[in-house]
């Protein structure tokens, strides 16, 4: 049975439990006064499927696949404007950031949403040596559909790349040569016993 | 004065021919003329920035900060931990804060660096500071202008504080919608801080200016004509992210507009760098890819 099945089992119409219980600062979800104060305040607000307002009362009105299916939670930037302006001070961006990754987490997030995508390509590249590896971090985004349309976005980003490396930002010897934390295998299994001990606690482990 | 030492947070942008490269290279020079060593955290890892949560979850985004909070209170014990990244700041805080507010949390996350030996080290009880908080609480604004050699007048700038120096956590006895901070820094080393900068704490799409690169420029783009509008010769920031946005994408975002930007993007480390008397190269202005002309005139006298 895959985790989501087991999910929408435990919970059967309960979502707002689901969440409360399994998405990071889910328990403040109930607390939204609906305001909007959050959704006028985000500057990616108008690319917003359903603007984090309509969110937390989707999720009261029991709208799973809509919600975790959404592109909507993707669209943060993790500006924590909504946070410092909610009146009920709902910590709202990691309410975002947590049903985003929940979703993820479940298999429900749109798959080809580029913020999802570069999100995972993020992690694993700092997960591999415990320090970003920008030269990597770039063009693995770019590749990320193949190699003809990685040609055309790195041929299109090519002045800001010249850029960086004539004044030194960016090291164009990263991809054989990149330095990290000292004990980078123990260090993934920090991450890995993390995950474990995540999953256990939110009986995630599938 | 008698010198003051920090456990020191550089971050994965600081690194060596980095995007803030330039920025570290400033901050080690400002912070040689106000008598500050920096102590580096030995074997520091990534934060995981504010976009690792979504492959990353809690407990991993967590367990990677403390390991930082635990190997600074082992090597530099006693001392603040100080970041001059805003992701790093933002990330070590949060990290303290949410083991500090939850024992299961805490309980969690020591057992996962058990691994590595490092749970005993793990007290969890160091300040974690911003460099700009270090400079307006442990030096002084008096403080600030001490070691100043130059005066930066006749420039122009628009302070562009951004979102994550100034939200959730930002800087104590300044509002979130108005900081005043970064203009009185300016002003202190003698340069003109615009007033009515519209875009001061206006996201400029951090991360997803690589995801969703046009709704991102076009934030960006507002940021820069904002500066322009009021007269600004430069912008001034104190975190590397908005410093690179808001720099490197004026090209496409000319191509793209019609417009013609050639902002110089700088960082307070630069300003204060220069007005103490350092070269441009100390300055890191090197670094600059829209040179900063009029401050490099000002470092070259």
């Amino acid at each position: 049975m895959s985790v989501n099945t087991a999910m929408i089992e435990k919970y059967r119409n309960d979502f707002l439990k689901e969440v409360e219980e399994n998405v990071e600062e889910g328990h403040w979800v109930k607390m939204c006064m609906q305001c909007g104060v959050c959704s006028g305040s985000c500057p990616f607000g108008p690319h917003w499927e359903h603007p984090p307002q309509e969110i937390f009362m989707m999720i009261r009105a029991g709208k799973r696949d809509e919600v975790l299916g959404s592109e909507s939670m993707w669209m943060c930037t993790s500006c924590y404007n909504c946070i410092v302006r909610c009146p009920r001070e709902l910590p709202i961006t990691h309410i975002m950031h947590g049903l985003a990754n929940y979703a993820h987490r479940l298999g429900l997030a749109p798959k080809m949403n580029p913020t999802r995508r570069f999100a995972k390509i993020f992690w694993d590249n700092i997960a591999k040596t415990g320090r970003v590896n920008e030269l990597g971090l770039s063009l693995n985004l770019y590749f990320m559909d193949g190699f003809g349309s990685g040609v055309k976005k790195a041929t299109a980003m090519a002045g800001v790349g010249v850029g960086m490396l004539r004044t030194k930002r960016l090291n164009p010897f990263a991809l054989v040569r990149h330095k990290g934390v000292q004990n980078p295998k123990e260090f993934q299994s920090l991450l890995k016993k993390a995950k474990e001990v995540e999953d256990r606690r939110k009986g995630l482990a599938g | 004065m008698a010198k003051k030492e920090y456990s020191f947070y550089p971050g994965c942008s600081s690194e060596r021919k980095a995007s803030a490269s330039n920025y570290m290279v400033s901050v080690y020079a400002m912070c040689e003329k106000l008598d500050i060593q920096l102590n580096e955290i030995p074997d520091w890892n990534c934060c995981s920035a504010s976009i690792g949560y979504a492959e990353g979850g809690e407990l991993p985004r967590h367990v990677m900060n403390a390991r930082n909070i635990a190997l600074s209170e082992q090597s530099n014990s006693g001392q603040d931990i100080v970041a001059t990244c805003a992701a790093c700041w933002l990330g070590a805080k949060e990290t303290a804060d949410r083991l500090d507010a939850s024992e299961q949390l805490l309980a969690d996350t020591k057992e996962v660096l058990r691994e590595a030996g490092l749970d005993v080290h793990l007290k969890n009880e160091t300040p974690i500071r911003h460099m700009v908080e270090v400079l307006i609480e442990d030096i002084g604004y008096e403080g600030i202008a001490q070691p100043m050699q130059k005066s930066l007048e006749g420039i122009k700038f628009a302070g562009y504080v951004g979102c994550q120096t100034n939200r959730p956590f930002g800087v104590a006895g300044e509002s979130f919608e108005n900081p005043v901070y970064l203009d009185k820094m300016v002003e202190t080393v003698g340069g003109e801080a615009i007033s009515d900068y519209e875009k001061k704490v206006t996201c400029c799409g951090g991360a997803l200016a690589f995801s969703e690169p046009e709704k991102s420029q076009k934030q960006i783009k507002e940021i820069i004509e904002a500066a322009y509008d009021q007269g600004a010769e430069m912008i001034v920031t104190p975190c590397p992210v908005c410093q690179m946005n808001v720099e490197v994408y004026q090209n496409q975002i000319n191509k793209h507009y019609g417009t013609k930007f050639h902002m110089p993007v700088t960082y307070y480390s630069q300003l204060l760098t220069v007005a103490y008397g350092g070269s441009a190269k100390e300055a890191g202005l090197d670094g600059n890819i829209v040179r900063a002309k009029k401050l490099e005139e000002i470092a070259s006298k």
